[in-house]
């Protein structure tokens, strides 16, 4: 899937959870993504975010960071 | 007027907690108070002569064939007005009643032909019955009637006839479009010998009829008789099933001869439809027998191949050794499927499973991701489960109803019948949509409120009605404080009070005034029973779930939840699309809503299986084709769903199709997707299977076998052959022992069996221990969840946006006559209603460019363009244009774009910037596909015999 399309979708996903509980916010859309995308969108978003993250907001830089910890899919790009 | 008739009482019976007894004809008889003389002595199995009485209509008192003596009383009161009593002494056959029947038979037979043996109702005529029930020997007024015979036929509608000449003016056709229908298109003309029954036209096909059939269905003569019965003779059998088009999920008996089936006639015990229907379900099943359907299986190397009929061995074996090389060269999570939600409860849950155990991965997606996957996410959050909270027959006792985003009258008939039934006994209605639906202003039913918001805005508008139910004090403290998470409504409230969130400051949004918002609010909290009912104008937006979970809010702050008459309720697009979500067809989750990352389930479903599952997400439908573009999916296995007509932006869903190695379609068509497929595995009809289906209301009802498969095998069956030649063997002789296995893997359908449905007629899940008999409304004393969770819902803009280029907003819905991608109705004769897409546009907006009634216009978007024929109509406000979606040559998906639902990537089908203007030519896209369709559908000329 394109970065493009990757980045928008977690923007999106940010855009909801940016609205929640402070504590919740960041922690919430990492677990979105973690539970509905897919092993390869997740590689493709961390090799995107490794590459400079373009385009992400804040937060959902954040959560793709946390979503990164202990992300077994993780281990499969470079870090 | 049906064969095979079902008990008919002549009057309703309706349940009451005070019972009297009284004596017909020397038995007693129990009933509940309120009960008509003549359905308590129905109910001792004392048949009364009717013929102006039939139990779907209130008592009429007309025809004077029912009069009884009771002792103590004077004259012969009509036993179908006469309430039972206490004690009450009844005759229904004393000298004086046959005397007083046999006169009243007498008049009616002197002005009715007596062509007995060649009517079409021979043997299926309550009149005839009546005749030799009262004795009749001779008619002292003659047989002559003048009026009669005279009258033309009217033969207009496409399925029925009116044939005046046989009535015999009972109104029992008025009634039912009025009391069962509530259209009103029929009317009692004159009077006297002169009376007849009028349309107010000049025949029914251009009256207001629906042809719903209730009339038809109403009529005792041949009066209103279906065409195939006028063509075919009466039907000899009955064979009770479920209907396959919305998820209403009406009731229906198949009436054959032989293999035929003569008619479909609405079932009075399905407790989803009690005896009504529409135009689709009643009368347009004519596609499953059509001269386009594929029966025989194919395959090509090629695209651009004609096809190639081979025996069903061939084709599974071609199909999985396609499967295996893909694997093989491109990784197992290469291939992938798509479940149908037209299919069973059993065959979509074995999709899912030959998808996870014989493909090895979870890539399997289902069509409730372009339509409900919002309704998943967002009641699932909230209430702690994927479903509507209610049944249908709750809105009965609904005293305000707010209909979000759906058309009920067009997409869910028979539902909105019922609904306008509520609506005529004074339940208030508010409609939240940004065309004038039918239910803003109908025969007998005006909305108190209409908020025609724009397209794109409906969480500014929940937002605005939670902020003045809070902000006002409407809030029901008492069942939040005991019901929901103290700490996250304290957030919520905090949230929708602020000032950004009011009427007035979202009118800048939806361009609603705040009073009108305001005022429905104030209705919807205060007004009794408060129900919500949405459809895809909810979810199918960038922010689908946030509406479904702001909607979810509104109910638990006002306590409209967990009893009779409230409640959050989607209205389901397809006939199993609630089935298909609960049977794990959704690449996180198994059945039952479990995700695949959670152990204990995992290991569950591995011990049963005897294979290891994927602990990760699978691919999405728009997933599996941006992949596919990108070069690393190469194989589809579809269900009976037509994603090249059906998923926005056409133009990337053909290119992704295009970009695999192995396209299986099944289905009873060619249908679009198909002329992109490789193998062809033809599909089996609903009238030609053993299953069951879900409806909206979380409802499993028998599918029963009618006919044998004209394809030779069943849906379930091909799966199973089609696993067995990837070398998974699946071991079922019948549906009922997957639904054993759905039981035994599924807590929610942990007491549902084949024997239990067929026991209690249909059963409504969650149905397990804690719940035997299931459970026709949910959350009533705790949310699945344990409390009710409110989340926050902030309004964000989409980011499809107008401007010079593209200054409409287009939005896209369903028509009564045509459902979804038009692979059934449009082969039937339902076409003489809507034989093309048509665009809604406001005059203003025709006006400023020059359309007029009738022009071909270029609707086109950032995605793409099309022509099609423009209507100009005030349905549709100043700078919002409509079309349905149901002509594969008009493509009305190639405009709309990809984006979609934050969540779930539910396509935002219902908002697209578009321009219109006049043009004397097809699109590029539409002449491209007008071009390339005969080619890619071309079958070789040398035939295989498939007979195995």
């Amino acid at each position: 899937m394109s970065a493009d399309k990757l980045v928008r979708m977690a923007n999106q996903i940010a855009d909801f959870f940016r609205s929640q509980p402070e504590d919740s916010a960041v922690a919430g859309a990492a677990d979105h993504m973690k539970s509905f995308w897919n092993p390869v969108m997740r590689r493709q978003i961390y090799a995107h975010l490794d590459a400079g993250g373009t385009g992400l907001d804040t937060l959902a830089l954040d959560a793709v960071k946390l979503m990164r910890t202990g992300d077994p899919v993780a281990a499969k790009t470079k870090t | 007027m049906s064969l095979l008739r079902e008990a008919d009482s002549g009057t309703p019976i309706r349940p009451s907690h005070e019972k009297v007894t009284l004596t017909i004809d020397g038995a007693s008889v129990t009933v509940p108070k309120g009960t008509s003389v003549m359905a308590a002595a129905s109910m001792a199995g004392n048949q009364i002569p009717k013929l102006c009485a039939t139990d779907m209509l209130e008592a009429f008192g007309s025809c004077r064939l029912c009069l009884v003596e009771i002792e103590g009383r004077r004259g012969t009161p009509a036993s179908c007005t006469t309430p039972a009593e206490d004690g009450m002494v009844v005759h229904t056959q004393t000298q004086r009643i046959r005397d007083l029947r046999k006169g009243v038979m007498e008049l009616y037979i002197s002005d009715h032909p007596l062509d007995c043996l060649t009517c079409s109702a021979n043997g299926d005529c309550e009149l005839q019955d009546m005749a030799g029930a009262v004795g009749l020997r001779d008619v002292r007024y003659g047989y002559d009637g003048a009026k009669h015979r005279t009258e033309a036929l009217d033969a207009s509608n496409p399925y029925f006839s009116f044939d005046s000449s046989k009535c015999i003016v009972c109104s029992r056709c008025v009634r039912a479009c009025e009391e069962v229908q509530g259209t009103f298109a029929l009317t009692i003309d004159n009077r006297g010998l002169l009376s007849k029954v009028a349309t107010g036209t000049d025949d029914f096909l251009t009256s207001e009829c629906v042809s719903c059939g209730a009339c038809v269905q109403a009529c005792p003569t041949a009066t209103l008789n279906e065409k195939s019965v006028i063509e075919l003779g009466t039907p000899t059998r009955a064979t009770v099933t479920t209907c396959a088009y919305c998820g209403v999920g009406c009731s229906f008996r198949a009436e054959t001869q032989g293999d035929t089936v003569v008619r479909m006639v609405p079932y009075k015990g399905g407790k989803a439809n009690e005896g009504h229907s529409c135009v689709k379900g009643r009368f347009a099943w004519g596609y499953t027998n059509h001269a386009d359907r594929i029966t025989r299986p194919m395959i090509r190397k090629s695209i651009d191949d004609p096809w190639t009929e081979v025996s069903w061995d061939e084709a599974f074996a071609h199909a999985a050794s396609e499967f295996r090389r893909i694997q093989a060269k491109y990784g197992r999570d290469a291939v992938g499927g798509i479940t149908s939600s037209r299919c069973t409860n059993e065959e979509t849950f074995l999709v899912q499973k030959l998808i996870r155990a014989g493909f090895g991965n979870n890539n399997v997606d289902t069509c409730a991701r372009v339509c409900h996957s919002p309704t998943g996410y967002g009641l699932k959050t909230t209430f702690g489960t994927s479903a509507g909270t209610q049944d249908f027959k709750s809105v009965a006792a609904a005293d305000v109803v707010m209909i979000i985003g759906a058309n009920p009258t067009d997409a869910h008939p028979v539902f909105a019948s019922r609904l306008k039934k509520r609506l005529r006994e004074g339940a208030k209605l508010i409609v939240v949509d940004p065309r004038s639906i039918d239910l803003v202003k109908t025969p007998h039913v005006q909305a108190a409120h209409h908020l025609g918001l724009l397209p794109g805005t409906n969480v500014a508008m929940i937002n605005a009605l939670a902020h003045v139910i809070v902000t006002e004090g409407l809030v029901d403290e008492a069942f939040v404080r005991e019901r929901c998470e103290p700490q996250d409504f304290e957030i919520w409230a905090r949230f929708v009070a602020d000032e950004k969130n009011s009427p007035e400051a979202m009118e800048q949004f939806t361009g609603v005034s705040a009073a009108e918002v305001r005022a429905a609010a104030r209705l919807y909290a205060a007004g009794g029973n408060s129900a919500i009912y949405y459809g895809l104008g909810v979810t199918e937006h960038s922010q689908g779930s946030t509406m479904v979970m702001g909607m979810a809010n509104l109910a638990m702050a006002t306590g409209n939840l967990g009893r009779d008459g409230v409640g959050v309720n989607p209205l389901r697009g397809q006939n199993n699309v609630q089935g298909a979500c609960d049977m794990g067809s959704f690449p996180h989750e198994f059945s039952g809503y479990r995700h695949v990352s959670d152990d204990a389930t995992r290991e569950m479903f591995e011990s049963l299986w005897g294979v290891e599952l994927q602990n990760e997400p699978g691919l999405r439908i728009p997933n599996m084709l941006d992949e596919a573009v990108e070069g690393s999916f190469k194989g589809i296995y579809v269900q009976g769903e037509d994603i090249a007509q059906s998923d926005p932006n056409t133009r990337h869903v053909v290119a992704g199709l295009r970009a695999m190695e192995c396209v299986i379609v099944q289905d009873l068509f060619l249908n679009e997707t198909a002329k992109y497929a490789h193998v062809f595995f033809p599909g089996s009809s609903f009238l030609e299977k053993d299953g069951t289906f879900t409806n909206a209301e979380r409802r499993i009802s028998m599918v029963r076998k009618v006919l044998e498969p004209a394809n030779g095998l069943a849906d379930w069956e091909i799966t199973i052959r089609f696993a067995e030649a990837l070398g998974y063997r699946m071991d079922y002789s019948h549906p009922s022992q997957i639904m054993d296995e759905i039981a035994r893997l599924t807590p929610t359908f942990a007491g549902v069996s084949y024997e239990k449905i067929e026991a209690q007629g249909s059963v409504q899940w969650p149905c397990n221990d804690s719940a035997p008999d299931g459970t026709p409304i949910m959350h009533v004393d705790r949310f699945v969840r344990g409390k009710g969770k409110f989340m926050v819902t902030e309004y964000v803009p989409t980011e499809e946006r107008t401007g010079p280029r593209f200054p409409l907003l287009l939005t896209t819905g369903r028509i009564l006559t045509q459902y979804n991608v038009g692979a059934q109705t449009a082969r039937t004769s339902n076409t003489i209603w809507h034989d093309e897409d048509l665009l809604e546009i406001h005059p203003f907006d025709a006006e400023s460019r020059g359309i007029r009634e009738g022009d071909l216009v270029a609707l086109t978007s950032r995605s793409g363009e099309i022509s099609l024929h423009a209507t100009i109509t005030e349905r549709v406000q100043p700078g919002v244009v409509y079309t349905t979606f149901h002509h594969a040559r008009t493509g009305a998906n190639v405009v709309t774009t990809d984006y979609s639902d934050w969540a779930t990537n539910c396509p935002e089908y219902k908002v697209t910037a578009v321009q219109v203007q006049r043009t004397n030519r097809l699109s590029d896209w539409q002449q491209e596909e007008l071009d390339s369709a005969e080619r890619l559908r071309r079958v070789s000329d040398g035939l295989i015999d498939a007979a195995e």
